[in-house]
C-alpha cells in the first residue's frame, strides 16, 4: 500500500471514479476502458467524458450493446496482458454477462492452474433511490459473492473509491467494482492527491462506538452514520463499519468490534434472504456466539424482485434513516 | 502417335513433400489418440473421453497454416489434432486423459480441455462459444499494440454458432477489423441435434453476411484445401483486412463422447453414407497416388505413431494424480481465504 499524500482535494464519488480512471489510462498503457456509451458520450454519468479525445478510440471503446462480449472480450485482453476496465452501464444489465464473469473470468486462473490469469476490472453502477425502477435500481452483489475466483468491492466514500479502484486495476485477478448511483453526486469527501491503494478485503470503522456494531456498505453506510450520530445526542454509542470489500470480507474488524459492543445490526439495501448479511451473521455466530448479548438483527431490502418506479413503491423498498435509528435503539436497549 | 496421358497434378499450394507427410502424421496421430481415449475408457482406466474422428483434415490443414510462436489458438474440446499440430506433445494429451498432476491444468480439466500459454493456446472451456469473445479480445490486444504479424485462430463447432456469444464475438471482430480467423468445424451434429434443428440455413457461412465479413466454405476432409483457405484468411487478418469466417464441412464419426450413444439418434446407415468423407484414407490415397508416400511408408508411419502413443500412455499412466491439497491452489494469486 502506497502512502497517500497528506494533501487532499474535495471530490464527489463520480469525480473520484473519473480521476482514478483518468490516472490509470495516463500512467499505464496496458489499461483501457470499454463499455456502452463510454466514448463519445463519456458514459451515461459522464464519468469518462473527454477520455476519448485524450486517449483515443482504441483505448476508450464504445462497444456494441452486448454485455456478454463486453466482459468476454475484456477477458481475452486480460489473458493477453492488457489491463481492461470494462463497464456494465447499469448493474441490472449484467445478467447476459453472467456466464463470462462466473464461468470464465472467475475460473481462468483456476482451470488453467495458473497458466493464464485474468486481471480484469468490471465497474458497474448499482442500487436504488433514484427512481430507477425495476431495471436501473438493483443490487447484484449477492449473485456474485458466492463465487470463488472473483473479488467484489463496493466502496462509497471518494477516498475509498480511489484507493480501491487503484487496487482493483492493479489486482492480478478479476474484480467486480460496484458503485452506488445515489452516492455518485450526493457524497463528497477529502481525497488524498497522488497515487495510493487500499487493500481489497479491509473494512473501515467509519465511527467508533461501544454499545452496538452496525455493519453496512454502499448508500446505507451514510444513512447508518447519520442515524448513529443522531443517537449520540441520546447518549447511545454506536460503531459503524463500512465493509467496502464484499469478497474477500474482513472478519478481523467485524469480530473485534462485535466482541467489544456485544451486539450486531447488519444493514443493506439488497434483499435479506441469502444476502451479504446472512454470511456476516453466520460468521459471527460461528466465531463469536458467546460474545453476543442479543440476537443479531438484519435490516435489509424486502423480498421482492425489485423496487417499483412509483415513488411510493420505491420509498417502501428503501430503508429510511429513521428506521435505522429505531433498529439501533431497540438493539442497544435489548 | 499416342497422346500422352496427363497425370493429374496435385494442387499443393506450396506445401512441400515433408509438410504433406507431417500433415498425414498429424492426422494419424489424432486418430490414434482418439482411439486410445476410447480404449482407456472402455478398460475402465479413465472416466471419460471425447474424440475428433472425422475432423483430422481440418486440424492438419489449419495447424500447418498456424505460425508457431506468433499466432494464438482459441480452441474447443474437439481439437486434439489441431492442438498436437501446433506443437502440443502427445504426452500432454495422455496426461489430460489420465488427469495426472503433471497435466498443465494439474488434472483439473476434462480430457481435451487443454491450456498451453507457451504455445499460444488459450484454456479450453466446456461452455460452448465462450472462447470466441476471448479470441477477439486477444486479437484486439494485437491490434492495439500494433503487432501486425499476429493473428488468432478461433475454432468451434456448428452448434456454437447458435450461441449469442458467438454472434457478439463475430460482430465485434468485424466492426474493428480484428485479426481473427473464425473456423467452424461443421460436423453436422451438436451431440444429438442435427444442423437443421440448430438453424434454418444450409450453410453456416451465410451468417457471415449479416456481420459484414467474408465467409468461405471448404471441404474439411481435404487438409490441403483447408490449409489453403486458412492461410488466405490468416493473410487477410495480418494485412489488416479483418476477420474471415471459414466453414469446414466434415462429419463426426464417433459418438459425442464416451458417455454418449449415437445409436439413439442416428442410424448406422447415415454414418456409412458419410464414410467417403473420412479424411484419413482419402489423404493417404492422395499421397500414394502422387508418389509422395508408398503404402509401406504409411504402414511404417502408423506403426511409429502407435509406438509413440503406447509409450506416452505408459508414461502418463505411471505418473500420480495431483495431491489433494492442489484443490486449493490458483484460486487467486497467492493463498486465499474468503474471510480475512
Amino acid at each position: 500500500m502506497a502512502v497517500a499524500s497528506t494533501e487532499t482535494t474535495t471530490l464527489n464519488n463520480v469525480e473520484a471514479v473519473r480521476q482514478t480512471l483518468y490516472e490509470a489510462l495516463k500512467n499505464d498503457p496496458r489499461t483501457l476502458v470499454m463499455g456502452e456509451d463510454v466514448g463519445a458520450r463519456g458514459n451515461v454519468f459522464l464519468i469518462t467524458k473527454g477520455f476519448i479525445e485524450e486517449f483515443g478510440a482504441e483505448r476508450v471503446i464504445d462497444t456494441p450493446l452486448a454485455e456478454a462480449s463486453i466482459v468476454g472480450i475484456a477477458i481475452g485482453m486480460a489473458m493477453e496482458g492488457l489491463r481492461p476496465i470494462a463497464e456494465i452501464q447499469f448493474a441490472d444489465f449484467i445478467y447476459p454477462a453472467f456466464n463470462q464473469i462466473v464461468g470464465e473470468a472467475a475460473k481462468t486462473r483456476y482451470r488453467s492452474n495458473g497458466d493464464y490469469t485474468c486481471p480484469l476490472v468490471i465497474r458497474t453502477p448499482y442500487g436504488g433511490g433514484i427512481r430507477g425502477a425495476l431495471s436501473h435500481s438493483v443490487s447484484i452483489e449477492a449473485l456474485f459473492y458466492h463465487v470463488p475466483g472473483l473479488k467484489i468491492v463496493a466502496p462509497s466514500f471518494p477516498a475509498d473509491i480511489k484507493g480501491l479502484l487503484n487496487a482493483a486495476i492493479e489486482d492480478p485477478d478479476p474484480v467486480l467494482f460496484l458503485e452506488h448511483k445515489k452516492t455518485y453526486r450526493s457524497v463528497k469527501g477529502e481525497v488524498p492527491t497522488g497515487h495510493y491503494t487500499i487493500p481489497i478485503g479491509k473494512a473501515d470503522v467509519k465511527k467508533a462506538g461501544t454499545q452496538l456494531t452496525v455493519v453496512s456498505y454502499g448508500l446505507y453506510v451514510h444513512q447508518a452514520l447519520d442515524a448513529a450520530r443522531q443517537l449520540e445526542s441520546e447518549g447511545l454509542s454506536v460503531e459503524v463499519i463500512d465493509l467496502r470489500s464484499i469478497r474477500p470480507m474482513d472478519r478481523t474488524t467485524i469480530l473485534e468490534s462485535v466482541r467489544k459492543t456485544r451486539k450486531l445490526l447488519i444493514v443493506h439495501e439488497d434483499n435479506k434472504f441469502g444476502g451479504i448479511g446472512a454470511e456476516v451473521s453466520a460468521m459471527v455466530v460461528e466465531d463469536a456466539f458467546f460474545d453476543l448479548d442479543a440476537p443479531i438483527r438484519r435490516l435489509c431490502g424486502p423480498d421482492v424482485p425489485a423496487m417499483g418506479y412509483a415513488l411510493t413503491l420505491e420509498e417502501e423498498f428503501m430503508i429510511p434513516t429513521s428506521r435505522m435509528a429505531e433498529a439501533m435503539r431497540d438493539l442497544v436497549a435489548f | 502417335m499416342a497422346k500422352a496421358i496427363e497425370s493429374p497434378v496435385l494442387e499443393r499450394h506450396g506445401l512441400s513433400d515433408e509438410q504433406l507427410r507431417a500433415m498425414l502424421r498429424n492426422m494419424i496421430m489424432q486418430r490414434t489418440l482418439d482411439n486410445r481415449g476410447f480404449q482407456l475408457n472402455r478398460q475402465g482406466k479413465i472416466p471419460f473421453a471425447t474424440g475428433s474422428e472425422g475432423h483430422e483434415g481440418i486440424h492438419a490443414g489449419a495447424a500447418m497454416a498456424f505460425e508457431r510462436g506468433r499466432d494464438v489458438l482459441a480452441p474447443y474440446y474437439r481439437d486434439i489434432g489441431l492442438c498436437v499440430g501446433i506443437g502440443m506433445e502427445p504426452l500432454d494429451a495422455l496426461l489430460s486423459m489420465f488427469a495426472r498432476g503433471a497435466d498443465i491444468s494439474g488434472g483439473r480439466q476434462f480430457p481435451n480441455h487443454y491450456t498451453n500459454k507457451k504455445l499460444g493456446m488459450l484454456s479450453v472451456s466446456s461452455i460452448i462459444a465462450a472462447q470466441c469473445t476471448h479470441a477477439v479480445g486477444v486479437a484486439y490486444a494485437f491490434k492495439l499494440r500494433k503487432e501486425h504479424d499476429r493473428a488468432v485462430l478461433c475454432t468451434f463447432g456448428d452448434g456454437a454458432t447458435s450461441e449469442g456469444e458467438w454472434h457478439e464475438a463475430v460482430n465485434f471482430a468485424a466492426i474493428h477489423k480484428l485479426p481473427v480467423v473464425f473456423l467452424c468445424e461443421n460436423n453436422e451434429w451438436a451431440i444429438s441435434t442435427p444442423r437443421e434443428h440448430q438453424m434454418a440455413i444450409r450453410d453456416i457461412v451465410q451468417k457471415a453476411d449479416g456481420y459484414g465479413l467474408p465467409g468461405v466454405i471448404v471441404d474439411g476432409s481435404d487438409p490441403i484445401a483447408v490449409y489453403d483457405v486458412i492461410s488466405a484468411a490468416f493473410g487477410r487478418a495480418r494485412s489488416g483486412g479483418g476477420p474471415t469466417l471459414v466453414e469446414a464441412k466434415c462429419y463426426r464419426f464417433l459418438s459425442h463422447t464416451t458417455d454418449d450413444d449415437d445409436r439413439t439418434y442416428r442410424t448406422r446407415e447415415e454414418i456409412e453414407r458419410h464414410r467417403h468423407l473420412d479424411p484419413v484414407p482419402r489423404f493417404e490415397k492422395t499421397l500414394v497416388e502422387h508418389g509422395i508416400m508408398t503404402v509401406a511408408d504409411i504402414d511404417a508411419m502408423k506403426k511409429d505413431v502407435l509406438r509413440e502413443v503406447n509409450e506416452v500412455t505408459d508414461r502418463a499412466e505411471a505418473l500420480p494424480y495431483p495431491e489433494p491439497h492442489e484443490l486449493y491452489t490458483n484460486v487467486y494469486e497467492g493463498t486465499h481465504e474468503p474471510w480475512l
